[in-house]
């Protein structure tokens, strides 16, 4: 009989460490995720939840570690083979993802879709942290997070100088015929409103679109914005003075080109409070 | 007599190649499933009594991504070899592809409307069809287009095919400027939307839309074959073939309706998939001389193997990612094609 207590005493005891182990490693044990989206991963990795990650897509250039992935292709060319070929139970997205009929694919595969938005604003950011937090389980440190998100945001938005905004024009694609400015509804025109600057082109068209030399002039940007890597394909600041119009611009004359990293400054990820505050001591420097 | 048991092997090692492509298709892809599962659950969709059972992933991947793929590959690559074999017999011209009748541009039209103002200007149509707003559309657009080409070179009921061919060209340059206009439209991710459906891809294929499609693609290709001698008695010349007693006119416009069916269906599935059409056709009349009653058929099967082959290479390469499959034909179809135009340099059209 004493024996019998004994080991059902033992039992039990076995049965409640169990127990506990399994809560602890049971959601790190079971979610695998695929993240399509560089913000997302980025948010993923942020809540230290990087360790359920079995693949990204090839927008996700942050961390450095992320890159060592599987990586299942540009997020709008994804293959429903090759994403479950990692065996992910869940894949978060933005909208920006598809084609939608290989979504469709995988959602008939079982496996679960979360879209997030991809909104060029700082509450999409909130919608994403909230969205990935939701998904991996840790709702609470997503709430914490996005609080931490806004008060930096807030802090950099107070500290912009209230003089006037100096007048920018962002280019993409500059080297092959016309160079593309930022216009509406553009991540960059975002990031310039956020920094306090004024997009020249913020009126004149939606989207990116090939500007003439003349319109580069009548603009008369203060300063010019580039992505690292497009002024790396330019091959420098002389070159990117040297592009038609922009040496008679303001900017041209003052040489005053700013370049950022293109996922950091036009992510819309986490780093948005310090891409923002990093622009703004670009762009009122000697202010 | 020495060239038809020739081409009779042709055809026979041209089914083996296909056989072995669409063997080495199914088994392979970025899911790794054992050669001796693929088979098991094959022979249990078979309805063979199969003893053990298989991973339900497994089953799933096989049956409803890499299947329906693999039919939709073998149905595009006929159809755009077939209708590109029947293009140049019909213009007995072998640089004709049946993007010159306005096939191509009409259905890439639609497809960039569709994608640039599909969410503003023809949202009610985007909505009420859905996935299949971009599909239907391509196939009204390139169908729409043929006709349009067909009517104009139609004078006083007769075709002309050089004026049809001089139609194609100005209807494909307005086609062409249009669908710049709407591409200067576009932002920056409907462009790159544009940019993949215009290279090409299998990977959308669904049951559903390949069973819904296969009679638009298969009743065409089986009906080309019956054209074979009326496009050999072209080749003598329009003239001759009507005194050999073809209705040339009906044949004509018959032919140009199924290869607008096929190539419209084609372009609206996978996008725009360039060189197979124009390239297959050529390597067999190089091995196998210009008869069209081999001609046709051994397009049909080569166009299949080499889309399949492309397809294969396409979603493995890269996996789990995937390249367009338009890179890939181009690239192993060009340079075997001009190491055969070394070789057979000497035999013409």
């Amino acid at each position: 009989m004493r024996i019998l207590l004994n080991l059902s005493v033992f039992a039990l005891l076995v049965f409640v460490i169990a127990r506990v182990a399994m809560a602890e490693t049971q959601p790190a044990a079971t979610q695998r995720i695929v993240s399509v989206g560089g913000a997302l991963t980025e948010i993923v990795y942020a809540l230290n939840a990087d360790k359920q990650l079995v693949g990204v897509d090839t927008t996700s250039q942050y961390p450095a570690t992320a890159t060592k992935l599987p990586q299942v292709g540009y997020q709008r060319q994804l293959s429903a083979e090759g994403v479950l070929s990692l065996q992910p139970n869940v894949i978060v997205l933005t909208e920006e993802a598809g084609p939608p009929a290989v979504l469709e694919q995988i959602k008939s595969a079982g496996i679960k879709i979360v879209t997030l938005p991809a909104e060029h604003s700082a509450d999409g950011v909130v919608k994403k942290i909230q969205g990935v937090a939701d998904t991996i389980g840790k709702t609470a440190e997503g709430e914490a997070m996005v609080l931490e998100f806004k008060r930096k945001l807030a802090a950099t938005q107070q500290a912009l100088p209230q003089t006037n905004k100096p007048n920018i024009v962002f280019l993409l694609n500059v080297g092959n015929g016309s160079p593309m400015a930022a216009g509406r509804n553009t991540a960059a025109n975002a990031m310039i409103g956020l920094a306090g600057g004024n997009n020249a082109f913020g009126d004149t068209h939606d989207g990116y679109k090939p500007v003439s030399s003349e319109a580069m002039i009548a603009a008369n940007p203060d300063i010019i914005m580039l992505t690292k890597d497009t002024l790396e394909t330019l091959g420098g600041i002389d070159k990117a003075i040297a592009i038609p119009g922009v040496s008679l611009t303001t900017a041209g004359k003052t040489k005053h080109i700013v370049t950022m990293d293109s996922l950091y400054m036009l992510g819309f990820g986490p780093r948005l409070p310090e891409a923002v505050q990093e622009l703004a001591q670009l762009l009122h420097k000697g202010q | 007599m020495l060239m038809e048991s020739r081409a009779r092997l042709t055809l026979l090692l041209l089914t083996g190649l296909l056989l072995i492509v669409f063997v080495l298709s199914l088994g392979i892809g970025a899911v790794a499933i054992p050669p001796l599962e693929v088979l098991g659950i094959l022979a249990q969709q078979l309805g063979l009594p199969v003893a053990s059972t298989f991973d339900p992933g497994h089953v799933s991947v096989l049956l409803d991504i890499r299947a329906p793929r693999v039919v939709l590959g073998i149905m595009v690559g006929a159809g755009l070899a077939i209708t590109g074999a029947t293009v140049q017999g019909l213009f007995r011209n072998p640089l004709a592809d049946p993007g010159l009748i306005g096939v191509s541009s009409g259905a890439a039209l639609a497809a960039v409307m569709v994608i640039v103002l599909g969410a503003t200007w023809l949202q009610g149509i985007s909505t009420l069809l859905g996935h299949y707003t971009l599909p239907i559309a391509a196939f009204i657009g390139s169908l729409g287009v043929t006709m349009l080409v067909y009517r104009l070179a139609n004078i006083h009921g007769r075709t002309d095919i050089a004026t049809m061919l001089l139609a194609g060209i100005a209807i494909n340059a307005l086609m062409g400027a249009a669908t710049g206009l709407l591409t200067y439209a576009a932002n920056d991710a409907q462009l790159r939307t544009l940019t993949f459906w215009s290279m090409g891809s299998l990977g959308n294929a669904t049951w559903a839309q390949v069973l819904s499609a296969a009679p638009l693609l298969l009743l065409p290709i089986m009906a080309l074959p019956f054209f074979a001698h009326a496009l050999n008695a072209i080749l003598l010349g329009e003239a001759e073939a009507g005194h050999l007693g073809f209705n040339l006119e009906r044949i004509k416009r018959v032919l140009i309706v199924l290869v607008a069916l096929v190539v419209g269906t084609a372009v609206a599935l996978t996008g725009v998939i360039g060189f197979v059409g124009l390239v297959v056709p050529h390597l067999l009349r190089l091995a196998l001389g210009p008869d069209h009653r081999f001609l046709l058929p051994a397009s049909a099967l080569l166009g299949s193997s080499l889309l399949l082959a492309a397809d294969l290479l396409a979603r493995t390469l890269v996996a789990p990612a995937e390249l367009p499959i338009g890179i890939i034909t181009a690239v192993i179809g060009g340079p075997f094609f001009l190491w055969l135009l070394s070789r057979y340099r000497t035999r013409s059209f």
